[in-house]
């Protein structure tokens, strides 16, 4: 069974076409918080910088990774931190 | 048909300039990324009414929809959606949030 991270990243690449793409699984430090589970695999972090981000607005870009990533939400998935930039906003940083 | 959560949700955020659904209240926030928006609302010193969907699972499940938005905390100003925790975040720290708020016409608490 792969695990959640290795699934949001296949599924990530394959949408984005990213440049930059760092998923981490963020549910270690949320143990014991709301909608934590025993297992694990709860809340994850996303850095993904994309061309296809570009005239979209940030609404826009959460909820096309959001609809990607609609099966996840319904089987565990509790929380994502999400930093969705096109590759000219990612330089600034 | 109509459906009273969605009526309560229309309402709120059309009486509320600022309206933010979150987990808990901005006194005991029952998720840290709710508690990361209070406490920018807060340092931006503007009023804002919350709704705390812990306390209805209803609303939890409705507020999503109406949004089309998977997570709480969700904020809506002037009966628009702007994000949750990570947008409103990012909009604070470019200065976005507080020149939309602004333009919105939504003035400093006394």
């Amino acid at each position: 069974m792969q695990s959640r991270a290795t699934r949001l990243e296949a599924v990530l690449q394959q949408t984005f076409a990213p440049s930059l793409l760092r998923v981490t699984d963020d549910s270690a430090r949320h143990a014991g918080h709301l909608g934590a589970r025993p297992e694990g695999e709860t809340h994850y972090n996303i850095l993904l910088v994309s061309e296809a981000f570009r005239g979209m607005s940030r609404v826009e870009r959460h909820r096309a990774v959001h609809s990607v990533l609609g099966g996840e939400f319904s089987d565990g998935l509790h929380a994502l931190a999400l930093t969705l930039r096109t590759p000219e906003e990612h330089a600034q940083q | 048909m109509t459906n009273p959560v969605i009526d309560r949700i229309q309402s709120e955020i059309t009486e509320n300039p600022v309206m933010l659904y979150m987990k808990g209240t901005p006194m005991f926030p029952q998720c840290g990324f709710s508690a990361r928006v209070v406490q920018i609302l807060s340092h931006v010193n503007v009023p804002f009414k919350t709704a705390n969907v812990l306390e209805d699972p209803d609303l939890r499940e409705a507020i999503k929809q109406f949004s089309n938005w998977p997570t709480i905390p969700q904020l809506y100003v002037k009966g628009e959606f702007i994000g949750g925790c990570d947008i409103v975040t990012e909009m604070f720290q470019s200065g976005e949030l507080e020149e939309l708020l602004r333009e919105k016409g939504v003035v400093a608490a006394e």
